[in-house]
């Protein structure tokens, strides 16, 4: 995925996820594959929380007022997410099941 | 710049999280059956327990709090009657469960039902991977029992249901073989250590892994990677060398807990005595005050001495082990677990004026007694902790 891509991608918290913030960041909890995720920093959590009213992964890094400077950091650990199915691509029509 | 919290995640697990990342709830004492190394020591219901209506405010409690899944036990918990509504009523309250069972109740109607449910766990206990040392711990016909659930549950198609074994001196030698039952019925296997809890505070002496065997089992471990699960049980094995997945500490009162079947909250469900009751959740209004609040949890929560492991160089990796195991044995909290790899527990466990802790509560089912014994003491008082080991 080139980072033009993944800064227009539409994402969204898979519908099987659920998210409780912590203090080091939150419990990631899918309760279809019953995979447990630690998100390790408040900051991650923020993006993940903005993607469900973003139009583009840009907008949601935007919206949790990441620094322009960190923002290919964040789309990474969001492709992590992404990878494991905890985030979906909002135009994958299994996202919209 | 790293975008990784600077603080690692074991050290915010050690001091505690606002709610647990999972706990065991235990729904009854009543058990049919009479395991030798049972932890709680179930056998007989306990009028005690908790009502449906009960039951159902903990889970609302736990939804609030977002515990996304429960582990059900007892007991034998499916011998309740309401223990189907009330897995109904968790799910639909979004908590997940995963329930132990030894089968009994595992129709082949039960099963469909079952496969029909979403957010359902399934978790058949077998202590062997043959009948003759599965039953000589759990008892007679146990193991065609477990069989029969899982097939019950590979008719129905139900979705990888786990069996659970909890590793022995006498099964250890037995893993490959029940990998092999867990892949024949397309179910995941989870392997767990004997604790020193319970009525295995009797037979543990006898059948604890012998350090070979666990140096065996943990490289069996090692290879087997994700694909078996052990839910944390090992991680004193971590001092062997790397560590196995998961997250390698004592989560008790930290992470996890245990509920009792009459609202009694311990620090793991391995801790079922005084020293690690927290409080109760019908005399302090609710599960929340309990875990938030509780001095016992506090305690746990704060800095931990590592005492006589100080100068070990495995420390990091297991921490001292487990407390449980350490208290149920006589062993000081602050010192090596009694299977520690280094051997540093051979003496203190050697030692003659070692004390075994007496158990809190039991709800054991004691022999059926003759027609005219009605001595109103019980005679499990007088029992040697050797025959007891002989029972199963």
């Amino acid at each position: 995925m080139s980072s033009a891509d993944s800064m227009d991608a539409l994402l969204a918290l898979s519908p099987s996820v659920a998210l409780r913030s912590e203090r080091f960041g939150a419990l990631a909890y899918d309760f279809s594959s019953r995979r447990l995720t630690f998100l390790k920093s408040p900051q991650l959590v923020a993006v993940v929380r903005q993607l469900d009213g973003a139009t583009s992964l840009r907008e949601a890094l935007t919206a949790a007022e990441i620094d322009p400077g960190q923002w290919s950091q964040y789309a990474a650990a969001v492709q992590r997410l992404v990878s494991t199915d905890m985030v979906r691509n909002a135009h994958d029509p299994i996202g919209k099941e | 710049m790293s975008i990784q919290a600077p603080q690692k995640l074991i050290d915010h697990f050690e001091r505690g999280l606002d709610a647990p990342i999972c706990l065991t709830w235990e729904l009854t004492y009543a058990c049919n059956l009479s395991c030798a190394h049972c932890l709680s020591s179930s056998g007989k219901r306990d009028p005690r327990e908790l009502t449906t209506a009960q039951c159902e405010a903990v889970i609302d409690e736990l939804q609030a709090m977002q515990v996304f899944y429960v582990n059900i036990g007892g007991g034998e918990p499916t011998i309740r009657p309401d223990f189907w509504h009330l897995l109904e009523y968790s799910v639909a309250h979004q908590v997940g469960v995963k329930f132990s069972t030894n089968g009994i109740r595992i129709t082949p109607e039960r099963a469909e039902w079952l496969a029909r449910s979403d957010y359902v766990d399934v978790q058949i206990s077998i202590d062997g991977a043959t009948a003759q040392i599965n039953d000589a711990l759990r008892g007679q016909g146990t193991f065609d029992m477990a069989v029969r659930a899982l097939e019950n549950l590979a008719a129905a198609n139900f979705s990888n249901p786990k069996i659970s074994v909890v590793v022995t001196r006498d099964n250890v030698h037995q893993l490959d073989e029940f990998k092999q039952i867990a892949d024949t019925y397309g179910a995941t296997l989870r392997l767990t250590r004997l604790r020193p809890s319970g009525r295995g505070a009797d037979i543990w002496d006898d059948l604890h892994p012998t350090p070979a065997q666990q140096q065996d089992l943990y490289r069996w471990l090692v290879n087997s990677g994700e694909s078996v699960l052990t839910g944390d049980s090992f991680f004193h094995l971590a001092a062997l060398g790397e560590p196995l997945p998961g997250l390698n500490l004592c989560g008790a009162g930290r992470v996890v807990c245990l509920i009792d079947p009459i609202g009694d909250v311990y620090a793991c469900p391995f801790a079922i005595h005084d020293r690690f009751l927290a409080g109760n959740i019908i005399a302090e209004g609710g599960f929340a005050p309990v875990w938030r609040d509780s001095a016992l949890f506090r305690e746990l929560r704060s800095p931990q001495s590592s005492g006589t492991c100080t100068s070990c160089s495995a420390y990091d990796s297991c921490r001292g082990g487990c407390v449980a195991a350490k208290f149920f044995t006589g062993l000081p909290l602050d010192g090596p677990d009694p299977e520690c790899v280094k051997g540093w527990s051979e003496d203190a466990l050697a030692d003659p004026l070692r004390m075994i802790p007496a158990g809190r509560q039991d709800h054991s089912r004691i022999a059926p007694a003759k027609a005219c014994n009605e001595s109103p003491v019980s005679t499990a008082t007088f029992v040697p902790l050797t025959a007891l080991s002989a029972r199963a």
